[in-house]
C-alpha cells in the first residue's frame, strides 16, 4: 500500500476535503433520519466512513469530467458538486428533486457538473464510465472519465469486459474500487479470489494502485496523480482504496453480522477524525474544526426541512422523459 | 430508383449518415473485415478504425460502453453480430439504455441504435436463429425496428441513426440479399408508419421483417382463389401504427397476423387484443394467428421447417378465417 510523503500540504485545500468531507457526513445523517421517519422511502445506502473517497476523488476532477457512480453514491454526487436541496429532494420523492422523483437514492445524477449518475445494477456503471471515456477520445477532448464502484463489483463481468476495453482502446477513465470490506452481508474477501481489485487490473495490463482511503491527503495526492496522467494520454488507471463501512449495507441493517469490536477499531479510523487531526497539527484550532460539523447540520437541516415542505412531484412527471416517441399510455387505461 | 440488397442498402443508409454526422460510429466484433454478413463491407476504408471499430467479444462492454458513449455525446451504432448473443448484454440494454432517460429525470439521453440480426437462417439452430422482437416491445424506453425491403432498411436505418432514444434494429439474416429498389433520393421513414404491401378488401394480414416475404407470397396465393388480402408490413413494432390495421380491418372485418417468431406471448397477440378492444364491432371472425410453435428452433432442414410458418399454413388460416364468419357474428 502506498504512503505518499504528505510534505507541503497546502491547508486550505485539506480544509475544504474537512468541510465536504462533514457535509457528506451530514447529508448521509440527516437522510438517514429521513429514512426513519418514513420519508425517505426504499432503501438507502450510507457512506459513513469512506467520506475521503469521494472528497479526494472528486475535488480532483474538473467539471467537465465525468463521474459514474454506485447505489452508495451521495458522497460522491455532493463532492461532484451537486445541490444538495435537489438531492435531498429526489430522496423524498418531491418537486424539485434532481432527477424530477424518478430517481430517487439509487439514481441519484447531476448532469449538470458530469454527474451520470449512480446505479441499481452493481458493476454496470463500469462498462458505462468506459463508454463516455470512449466518446471523450473519439471527440479529441481533455476532459476524462471516473467510475466509483465496491469491491463486491469486481466479481462481476463488467469488471473484466470494462476494464479490458479501456485498456485495448487506452482510454481516459480512472477506475476507482471502494475496497470497504463488504458486498452488502457478506464479507468480499469470502468470496474473492485472488489479490482483488488492483492484482486484476495489472493482470490486464491497467495499472493499479492500492491506498489508504481513510486518509485525506493520500487518497487526493494518488488521485491528483493519476488524472494528471490520464488526462495526458496514459491510458487507463485503477486505485483501490482500502476503507470500511461503518454502518449496515443500508440505513436500516444493523449488521449485527460482524462483531461489535471489529466496529469499534474502525470508527478509530473515521476518515474525517484523521483529517482533524492532520488540520489541528498544522494549527487549525479545534473550534474551527468542530464548526464545520455543525455548519453542515445546519445545512442539512435545511435541506430536509425544505424537502419535508415540498409538494409532490407533478404527476404527469409519471409519463414524461420516456422516450420521444409512442404513448406510454398505449392500451393501459 | 436504384436496384441493392438488403444489406447493401444498410450500408448506405450508415455510410450515408456517418458522412452527415462526424458523432455517428458503428463498434462490434468484426466491424473492420465488413461484420459477419458483410453489412459493413468497404466503410473501414472510408471512415477508419475509429469510426467502424472492431471490439473484443464482450457484448457487455459493447452494449454498456456504447450506453457510456451516447450519454456523453456521441451515437453509436451498436453490432451485435446475432440478436441471440445481445442476451449477453440483457441489463446494459433494458436497465441501462432504455431507463437511463427517465430515471434522470431527462437529465441524460440515449441516442442509439442496437443492431441485432434474427431470424432462421442456414440451419443455425437454437441460439442463431431466435426472433426476440416481442421481448423489446415490452420494455419502456426502447424503439423496435423490424424492416423487410432494402428501401425500408435505408429508410428506417437513418431514422434509427437520427433518434434520440435507443433503437433495437432487428435486420433479418435471411434476406441480407434480397433485391429491391430503393429511391435515388435519402428518404427517411418514420417509426409508427406501416407501409401497406398490397391493398385488398376480405381481410387484412399484418406482419414484418422476413416473414412479411412469405405472408406477401399467402396473398398472392389467395388472390388467385379470388380471395382478396390487404397487406400491412407494420416496419416498427413500437410505436406501431394502430392508425394503418384499423383502417384496414374496419374495411376488411378480418385479421390476421402472422410472425417468425414465437406465437406464445409474440406481438401479434398484442395487434389481436388490441383490434378486439377496439373494432370488436366490426370483426366478422374471430382473430387469428400464424406464427411459431413454443419449441427451440431445430438443425435439421425437415425440423426447421416444422417452426416455420409457410405461406400455406397462411393460405389455410385466411380461408378458414373467411368461412367461419357466419357463425361468428
Ligand atoms: C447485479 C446486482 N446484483 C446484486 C445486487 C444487490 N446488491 C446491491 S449492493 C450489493 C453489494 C455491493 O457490494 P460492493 O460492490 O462492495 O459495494 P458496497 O455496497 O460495499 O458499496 C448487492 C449485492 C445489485 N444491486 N445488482
Ligand atoms: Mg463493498
Amino acid at each position: 500500500m502506498i504512503q505518499p510523503p504528505h510534505q507541503n500540504i497546502d491547508k486550505d485545500w485539506f480544509l475544504e476535503h474537512h468541510i465536504m468531507m462533514h457535509r457528506i457526513r451530514a447529508f448521509e445523517e440527516t437522510a438517514a433520519r429521513a429514512n426513519q421517519d418514513k420519508l425517505v422511502l426504499g432503501a438507502i445506502h450510507l457512506s459513513i466512513g469512506q467520506e475521503a473517497i469521494a472528497s479526494g476523488v472528486c475535488k480532483n476532477l474538473m467539471k467537465e469530467d465525468f463521474l459514474l457512480s454506485t447505489h452508495r453514491g451521495h458522497g460522491h454526487t455532493l463532492a461532484k458538486g451537486a445541490d444538495p436541496e435537489a438531492m435531498m429532494l429526489e430522496l423524498l420523492g418531491r418537486r424539485g428533486g434532481i432527477c424530477k422523483g424518478k430517481g430517487g437514492s439509487m439514481h441519484i445524477a447531476d448532469a449538470s457538473v458530469g454527474m451520470l449518475g449512480a446505479n441499481g445494477v452493481v458493476a454496470a456503471n463500469i462498462n458505462i464510465a468506459t463508454g463516455a471515456a470512449h466518446a471523450i477520445k473519439l471527440k479529441r477532448e481533455t476532459n476524462i472519465s471516473c467510475c466509483i464502484f465496491g469491491d463486491g463489483a469486481i466479481n462481476r463481468g463488467p469488471f473484466l469486459e470494462g476494464l479490458n476495453w479501456s485498456g485495448v482502446f487506452n482510454l481516459p477513465v480512472l477506475f476507482v474500487c471502494e475496497n470497504n470490506g463488504f458486498a452488502s452481508t457478506t464479507r468480499t474477501d469470502a468470496m474473492t479470489s485472488g489479490e482483488g481489485a488492483a492484482a486484476r487490473a495489472r493482470s490486464m495490463g491497467i495499472t493499479a494502485t492500492e491506498v489508504d482511503g481513510n486518509d485525506i491527503v493520500s487518497v487526493d495526492e494518488i488521485t491528483r496523480e493519476y488524472i494528471a496522467k490520464i488526462r495526458n494520454g496514459n491510458g487507463p488507471h485503477l486505485i483501490s482504496f482500502n476503507t470500511y463501512r461503518l454502518h449496515g449495507h443500508t440505513a436500516s441493517d444493523p449488521a449485527s453480522y460482524r462483531p461489535a469490536a471489529e466496529v469499534e477499531a474502525a470508527w478509530k479510523e473515521d476518515p474525517i477524525e484523521r483529517c482533524s487531526k492532520l488540520l489541528s497539527r498544522l494549527g487549525i484550532s479545534r473550534e474551527i474544526l468542530n464548526e464545520h460539523r455543525k455548519i453542515a447540520l445546519a445545512e442539512m437541516e435545511g435541506v430536509y426541512k425544505t424537502a419535508k415542505e415540498a409538494p409532490w412531484p407533478n404527476e404527469d412527471n409519471a409519463f414524461s422523459d420516456v422516450q420521444d416517441l409512442g404513448d406510454p399510455r398505449e392500451g393501459a387505461f | 430508383m436504384v436496384k441493392m440488397t438488403y444489406a447493401e442498402a444498410a450500408k448506405l443508409a450508415l455510410a450515408e449518415e456517418m458522412r452527415r454526422d462526424p458523432l455517428v460510429w458503428a463498434i462490434g466484433e468484426d466491424l473492420g473485415r465488413g461484420g459477419v454478413f458483410g453489412q459493413y463491407l468497404g466503410l473501414l476504408d472510408e471512415f477508419g478504425p475509429e469510426r467502424i471499430s472492431d471490439a473484443p467479444i464482450s457484448e457487455s462492454a459493447i452494449m454498456g460502453a456504447s450506453v457510456g458513449a451516447a450519454m456523453a455525446g456521441t451515437r453509436p451504432v451498436v453490432e451485435m453480430r446475432f440478436a441471440d448473443f445481445a442476451l449477453c448484454a440483457v441489463d446494459e440494454l433494458i436497465n441501462q439504455a432504455a431507463k437511463a432517460r427517465y430515471m434522470l429525470g431527462g437529465q441524460v439521453k440515449v441516442p442509439m441504435v442496437i443492431r441485432e440480426p434474427i431470424g432462421m437462417w442456414r440451419s443455425s439452430a437454437a441460439q442463431h436463429s431466435q426472433s426476440l422482437e416481442s421481448w423489446y416491445t415490452h420494455i419502456p424506453g426502447l424503439v423496435v425496428a423490424v424492416p423487410s425491403t432494402p428501401a425500408d432498411n435505408r429508410g428506417l436505418l437513418k431514422t434509427a441513426i437520427r433518434s434520440d432514444d435507443p433503437v433495437v434494429y432487428l435486420e433479418h439474416k435471411n434476406i441480407w440479399g434480397y433485391e429491391g429498389d430503393v429511391p435515388e433520393d435519402e428518404t427517411l421513414i418514420p417509426f409508427g408508419k406501416g407501409r401497406l404491401e398490397k391493398e385488398g378488401n376480405d381481410i387484412t394480414i399484418v406482419s414484418w421483417s422476413a416473414q412479411m416475404h412469405i405472408a406477401a407470397n399467402a396473398a398472392t396465393l389467395l388472390q388467385a382463389e379470388g380471395i382478396s388480402a390487404e397487406l400491412i408490413d407494420l416496419r416498427t413494432l413500437w410505436p406501431w401504427d394502430r392508425q394503418m390495421v384499423f383502417d384496414s380491418v374496419e374495411k376488411t372485418g378480418r385479421l390476421l397476423i402472422t410472425h417468425e417468431s414465437v406465437s406464445v406471448g409474440g406481438f401479434g397477440a398484442e395487434i389481436a387484443a388490441t383490434v378486439a378492444e377496439q373494432l370488436f364491432s366490426v370483426l366478422k371472425s374471430p382473430i387469428t394467428r400464424c406464427a411459431a410453435p413454443r419449441v427451440p428452433i431445430s438443425y435439421a432442414p425437415p425440423l426447421e421447417d416444422k417452426i416455420r410458418v409457410s405461406s400455406e399454413q397462411i393460405v389455410e388460416a385466411a380461408r378458414k378465417s373467411i368461412t367461419v364468419s357466419a357463425g361468428f357474428k
